[in-house]
Parts: structure tokens; C-alpha cells; sequence
């Protein structure tokens, strides 16, 4: 006879040792209290025997809203009754991922209230994830969430949540208020986040700096990137110190050669800066950072197109505004009107599943900057096309005496006949 | 009439973040004037007012239940005025004022949490990761699990700044990749067409699989009278894209998916700008519950990237300095025909020049 009890999840026990902290360890002790967690790494360690995942995933909601619950149903749910119905509520994170403990306290007592008392910081995508509820729960949970509040998040082809860095909350290097932008973007644009109503999902991540900490040129449609456009401010004093310190040679060798343009200098212990040809990388910044600074004439760049790899393969977002301020009341406007001209276009055009990324792919940048009505830079660009197989607009007989030449019918180019004309002044 | 509940308020948008901000950030906010790191974990940002608000940053398992958040919470109380933030690579950060109250702070966080404090400058942050079986539809291997088993091998360089520039490590259940661009990501790789069952297609929207693939290679069929999909195999790369669309056509397979390691993503706009990842190696069993293997491989290219790379050289600037042929030698990774792109523009991945290293 054995001494100890056999366990019920021999694989899992196994990810309780070791230095790293066991979220497995943390769930068995809420399993005392919450017997679906029980469940939950039962169904777990079925996986982990046969490699082979247990739920099936689909949709549920709440009333007035097209997204923001995930629903879960486990597939063997006659096995394991309390987590059959197993769903995640997305709930809007604050802006910058910082909390109060009172509001996370009340995260906790609404998650422990109606659902399995787990608790995820943060999705991907940047929401809180409340898991575990089943249908009449997690519809409760959401009514609460909502009482005290809280919002719950994107999902679907619609808006998602919003995220972005700490910004100037406590980061010197930021270079628009990231915070107040995430809030302001998620206010206005609420009933895109709730009302799926695009070809397929969109995601704006807001950075501070070109240092990307939101990971938003890779991982959203829309990044939104501050930077600045006069001159690195230079403390001399301070380069002096750190040269004093580090030794000439580590500068030259990680700052001066590192440089993307090669636009600085070193002279006699003092750092000069090509700024026209600084290409905001922030490398020097980084490594000098009491000695060097952003500018002070700041602003953002805006990117657009990034995905993850489905379908396509991965996309970076790339330029479509080099520099715009975002500091007063019309700054933000402007903003808003991009964003708007963009789903529009996109949501008149785009097909099905279509990542504004994709439909670019498709379209064509230069066709996609005339729907929305930017005037083309060389900034958009790392170099202008090697190809000649251009259809100049401005060149071409018109089809019909008398007609106006109009732009090529690229946009539908699928569906044969069909005139679209695309609106160039909005 | 059965008693009608209100409905809550809609549409409140995102949290009023001005009342979560801890009373330092709020005084200081967009005032602060440089950083320090004073040791591995631990950032001093210091304001132009003077005020320094040390920023103490422990790895989070990131699933963690109510009783976990809530003695983060008590520590958050007693040395943080109630407040702290979570990074996006799922690691906290608690807020201190007080440089006296550091240490205590982490050996709070150590005996109650059992967390570990690192994760800044030169050193490998909390690895980011999705809900794999623990909670997601489509996964063909676990998340968290993983994690849990490679940081417990990686964890001395989270809790040390000693490499020669951070590293990102990533994983990802399949191949949408959730995970994202990273140093070093551990991807799980399918090996066959979907198997459809075709008993089952009445739940899928049939023209919305059509359209997902993103290389034309399904179309409409019938079987046994019945409407279905069928999949011309030498065209599918099965990438998965009709198995998120519809269950029915089942890419996974606990006998043949394996993962798959990828390096030298970057997302930061530093030197060269971002970088996508590569393929390094492959056909990597899928091992629960600890996935050896995974680890042994992550070790090659940690312990190849500590030996050559220069100070403030990510893992894919490294490689780019020494090239891809050294890169194979000093791990030990076999080069083949897979490595070699076949999808939309591999040719802008083809060395069109002389410059090869002899």
C-alpha cells in the first residue's frame, strides 16, 4: 500500500518544483475553495497525457455588447460538470496597466463571487481576463463589472482594447501622454469596441517612445509612436562624467559606431549631434540617459498594418504620418478624423477577415492613401518602387472622349464592370 | 411579475487611470528626468522635482487566483500606498518611495509570493505566452506549463543583468503565434493538411473557410450527398488559418505537431528598427510536462549569444554580425531546405550578393 494518497494529476505535480513560481501550486490551494479549479487542472492534466487540448470555443454576450466574453466549453464536460461552461470576461485594463489595490480587491471579490477566482494580468491584447464563469454567471459577473464601473473589453471584428506603456506616468523617455491618448481612444471610439462592425479585428497600441515597450509596430494595426522633431537634448556636463567613467573606447564602441545614421560625434569629450539626420532610435538616448534626451519640440509617428501571422505571415505596421503633434483639443481631433477615414475606407472595401494590413497588401498603399486622403511622403517608404509596371493616372488616354480621367478601378479590381469610384475629398 | 434587474450602465469606456496612479506618478507625471538601475530589478526614476520613486519588478506567473492577487495586494498596501503596475510581459512592478523599504519589499515578495525580482536591463525578461490548454480553443501544446518549466532553467538570468542585451523569449500554441516577435520564441508547428470531418461541416460557414485560406486550397465538395470542403493537399502550408474558422477541420495532432525555435525578433525601433525572428531549429517533440528538449535548445543559443555577442547586441544583431553560417556552427542547429523561405518574398531573403563568409 502506498503511503500518500495517489495523486489525480502525477504530470502536473511535476511543475510544482523548482525556483520559478508554480501557478499550478497557486491553483491546487484555490481548489480547496473553488472545486471547478479542481476540475480545471483535472481536464489540464488530461492534456498534458494525451497532447491534446479540451475546449471548444464559441461566442456568448451580453446584452447591448457583441464582444468582450470569451466563451469555453469543455468537451468533456460530462467528466468534469463545473467547468462544462468555463468563460473569460475581458475587462478594460486602466491605461498603463496601473492599479490601485482597491480596484484589484474588487476584481478579485467579483471574481470570486461568480466565477472560478482566477485572474489573468494581462491578455495579449492588454485586458484583465476574469476566468471561469458559466453562462448565468458570467452574464451576472459582466452586470457588476459594469455597476462598479468597469468596462468589458473588445472581441470579434471589431475594436479591441486598447493598451500602451507606462508613458509619463514615471518614464522620462516619453514622448506623448500614452495614458491619456489610450483613455481618450477608448471613450471615443466605445461603441466600435462593443459593436464589432469591421471586415475583421483592430487593435491601436500606444508607445511613449520609439522604444516600442507596447510592442505596437509588430503587434497592432494602428501603433501610435512618440517622437520629437528638433534637436537630442544634450547635457555636456553629463557626457563628460559618463565618458570619465565608461572610458572613451565604450563610447566609441557602443553609442558613436551604434549609431543607425551615424550622425554623432565625439570630440574632445564633448558629443555632437547631425540632428537632420537622426533617425530617432533612441540607442544613444538609451545608453546615455542622464546625458541625453528626447527633443522638446514632440509629437507622434503613426504607423499602420501590423499583425500576427495568420494567413499573410507576420506584417510590421508602417509610416503613414511622420510627425503630428497630439497636445491641444484639434491635435486630437485630427487624430480622430485619421482614424475615422481609415474605417471607412477599410469597412467599405475590405473583405471579409481582412486586417487593414491585408487589404493595403491588396489595394495598394498609393490607392489606399488616396481613399483616405494623405498625400504620399517619402517617409512611407524605405525606398521608392524598382519596378515599372505603374499606372499613371495623369498620363493615360481617358477611356471616352470627354470623361474625366478617374482613378483606376483597383479597389473592386475582383469584380469585373463594377464601377467604384473612390471618394478623394473626405 | 418576477422582479426586473436593472441594467447596469454601458459603455463606461476604460478605467479613470488618474485614480489608480500612485500619488508620486500623479505629482511627477510626465516630469521625470533620467533612471538609474541600482541592481537587477530595481529602477529609480528619478522626477525633476527631486523625487525618486523606485520601481521593484517581480515575475508574475500571470494566471494567478484571487488569493494570489490579494497578497500582492497586502504587500502593495503596506509598502506601495496601495498601488503597483503590471508590465506587458506579465511582470509586477511594485512602487516604493522609500529606498530603506526595497529589501524588506523583496524578501516579502520572495517568502509570501514566491516570486522573483529581475527582469530589467541586460537580463531575460518574464516570458510572454498565451492560454495554450489551460483555456484556448485551438492550442496544441500548453502555455503556462511551458513557461513555468523553462524559466525554472532560464531563472538565474532573470534574477541577473548579465547578458550582453536583454533577451524577449516568447511561445505560441499555434501557428497564429499569439505570442509574438521575440529574441527567442518557442512555436508549436503543424505537419499535415487539416482532417476534415465531414459528418460535422454543418457548423462551419462554408464560402468563410473558402475565402480564409490564404493560398486558394480549399474548395467546396460533396460527400455522400452532403455539402463539405475538400483541401488540395500539395497547396496547403498548413498554417491552421480554416481551423480557427471552423472545428470541423481539425490541424492539430498529438502524434505529429512539434515546435519549432525562432530567433533575432525585435520589436524596438533601436539601431536597425525592428526585426522579425527566423527559423532556427525544428522538429522539437512536444513534451509535457516539462518539454526538456525546448530548454536544451533555448540553452545553445543563450549560452552562443553570451559567448560572442558584443555588449548592447540583441540575439538577431549579433547573428547579423557574424552571419547565419556561424550562427549554425556555434549552435550546433543543422541547416537545411526548410530554412529556406518558399512563402510571398522569399526571394528578398536570398543572398543576391558576394559577400559570404569563408
Amino acid at each position: 500500500m502506498s503511503k500518500k494518497k495517489e495523486s489525480k494529476t502525477p504530470l502536473l505535480d511535476d511543475l510544482e518544483d523548482g525556483p520559478w513560481p508554480s501557478f499550478i501550486t497557486d491553483l491546487k490551494n484555490l481548489a480547496k475553495k473553488k472545486p471547478a479549479v479542481g476540475q480545471l487542472l483535472g481536464q489540464l492534466e488530461q492534456s498534458y497525457e494525451e497532447r491534446w487540448d479540451h475546449w471548444l470555443g464559441t461566442v456568448i454576450n451580453t446584452p447591448g455588447y457583441g464582444g468582450g466574453i470569451i466563451a469555453r466549453y469543455s468537451d468533456i464536460g460530462n467528466k468534469f460538470p463545473d467547468i462544462a461552461q468555463f468563460h473569460t470576461i475581458r475587462v478594460i485594463e486602466p491605461a498603463g496597466w496601473v492599479y490601485s489595490t482597491d480596484a484589484l480587491r474588487q476584481l478579485c471579490d467579483i471574481s470570486e463571487k461568480y466565477s472560478a477566482g482566477i485572474l489573468q494580468f494581462h491578455g495579449m491584447t492588454g485586458d484583465i481576463l476574469m476566468l471561469g464563469s458559466n453562462n448565468e454567471k458570467t452574464l451576472e459577473a459582466a452586470e457588476e463589472l459594469m455597476e462598479k464601473g468597469w468596462d468589458i473589453g473588445g472581441s470579434g471584428n471589431g475594436l479591441r482594447t486598447l493598451s500602451c506603456c507606462i508613458g509619463p506616468a514615471y518614464c522620462e523617455m516619453a514622448c506623448f501622454d500614452t495614458i491619456k491618448t489610450t483613455k481618450f481612444l477608448t471613450d471615443t471610439f466605445i461603441s466600435q469596441l462593443h459593436r464589432p462592425e469591421f471586415p475583421y479585428k483592430f487593435k491601436f497600441k500606444l508607445s511613449g517612445c520609439p522604444n516600442d515597450c507596447a510592442n505596437s509596430i509588430q503587434r497592432s494595426d494602428m501603433p501610435i509612436i512618440g517622437t520629437w522633431r528638433d534637436e537630442i537634448q544634450v547635457n555636456q556636463e553629463e557626457v563628460k562624467k559618463f565618458i570619465d567613467e565608461k572610458g572613451e573606447e565604450y563610447v566609441v564602441d557602443n553609442v558613436i559606431t551604434r549609431c543607425p545614421t551615424k550622425c554623432i560625434t565625439l570630440k574632445n569629450k564633448k558629443i555632437e549631434i547631425d540632428d537632420k539626420n537622426c533617425v530617432k532610435c533612441m540607442h544613444c538616448i538609451n545608453v546615455m540617459h542622464k546625458a541625453l534626451a528626447p527633443g522638446k519640440d514632440r509629437g507622434v509617428t503613426i504607423l499602420l498594418g501590423g499583425k500576427r501571422t495568420l494567413k499573410i505571415g507576420d506584417t510590421m505596421s508602417s509610416v503613414i504620418v511622420p510627425f503630428m503633434k497630439l497636445e491641444t483639443d484639434e491635435d486630437y481631433e485630427k487624430l480622430i478624423d485619421l482614424v475615422r477615414r481609415i474605417w471607412e475606407f477599410w469597412t467599405e472595401h475590405g473583405m471579409d477577415h481582412e486586417r487593414v494590413g491585408e487589404f493595403i497588401d491588396r489595394v495598394g498603399l498609393g490607392t489606399f492613401l488616396d481613399g483616405i486622403g494623405l498625400e504620399p511622403d517619402p517617409q512611407m517608404v524605405r525606398h521608392p518602387r524598382t519596378n515599372p509596371y505603374i499606372k499613371f493616372e495623369e498620363l493615360a488616354p481617358p477611356k471616352i472622349d470627354g470623361e474625366p480621367k478617374v482613378a483606376p478601378n483597383v479597389v473592386d479590381k475582383e469584380i469585373e464592370g463594377r464601377e467604384i469610384v473612390v471618394d478623394m475629398q473626405k | 411579475m418576477a422582479e426586473k434587474k436593472k441594467m447596469a450602465p454601458r459603455d463606461n469606456g476604460a478605467p479613470d487611470y488618474k485614480k489608480f496612479l500612485h500619488p508620486m506618478m500623479a505629482k511627477n507625471y510626465g516630469k521625470w528626468k533620467y533612471h538609474e538601475n541600482l541592481r537587477p530589478g530595481v529602477n529609480m526614476y528619478v522626477a525633476e522635482s527631486g523625487d525618486r520613486l523606485y520601481v521593484v519588478r517581480a515575475g508574475s506567473t500571470r494566471t494567478m487566483s484571487v488569493d494570489t492577487v490579494r497578497k500582492i495586494c497586502d504587500i502593495a498596501d503596506k509598502y506601495c500606498q496601495g498601488h503597483l503596475r503590471f508590465t506587458s510581459r506579465s511582470n509586477l512592478e511594485f512602487l516604493v518611495t522609500k529606498k530603506e523599504e526595497i529589501e524588506p519589499l523583496i524578501k516579502e515578495v520572495k517568502d509570501k509570493l514566491g516570486f522573483h525580482v529581475g527582469g530589467t536591463g541586460h537580463s531575460i525578461s518574464n516570458i510572454l505566452h498565451t492560454q495554450g490548454w489551460l483555456h484556448c480553443n485551438l492550442p496544441g501544446t500548453d502555455a503556462a506549463g511551458a513557461v513555468k518549466a523553462m524559466m525554472d532553467v532560464l531563472y538565474e538570468d532573470f534574477i541577473n543583468e548579465r547578458l550582453p542585451q536583454r533577451v524577449k523569449i516568447s511561445t505560441s500554441c499555434c501557428q497564429i503565434n499569439c505570442g509574438g516577435q521575440a529574441d527567442i520564441a518557442i512555436n508549436l508547428q503543424h505537419h499535415h493538411p487539416p482532417k476534415i470531418n465531414h459528418d460535422n461541416m454543418k457548423i462551419c460557414e462554408h464560402p468563410k473557410v473558402v475565402a480564409i485560406c490564404p493560398v486558394a486550397a480549399i474548395r467546396p465538395a460533396k460527400k455522400d450527398g452532403k455539402d463539405t470542403l475538400e483541401v488540395v493537399e500539395e497547396k496547403c502550408m498548413y498554417c491552421g488559418a480554416c481551423h480557427g474558422q471552423c472545428p470541423s477541420m481539425e490541424i492539430r495532432d498529438a502524434n505529429t505537431d512539434t515546435l519549432a525555435i525562432w530567433v533575432g525578433g525585435k520589436s524596438s525601433n533601436t539601431r536597425g528598427g525592428p526585426s522579425f525572428m527566423k527559423l532556427a531549429t525544428y522538429g522539437i517533440p512536444n513534451n509535457p510536462p516539462r518539454w526538456p528538449e525546448v530548454s536544451d535548445a533555448v540553452k545553445k543559443i543563450l549560452n552562443a549569444y553570451k559567448e560572442g555577442a558584443k555588449e548592447e547586441e540583441r540575439i538577431g544583431e549579433w547573428i547579423e554580425r557574424i552571419g547565419w553560417k556561424r550562427f549554425f556552427e556555434v549552435t550546433g542547429f543543422k541547416f537545411t531546405k526548410y530554412h529556406i523561405d518558399t512563402y510571398r518574398y522569399a526571394r528578398t531573403t536570398f543572398n543576391t550578393s558576394t559577400q559570404v563568409r569563408l
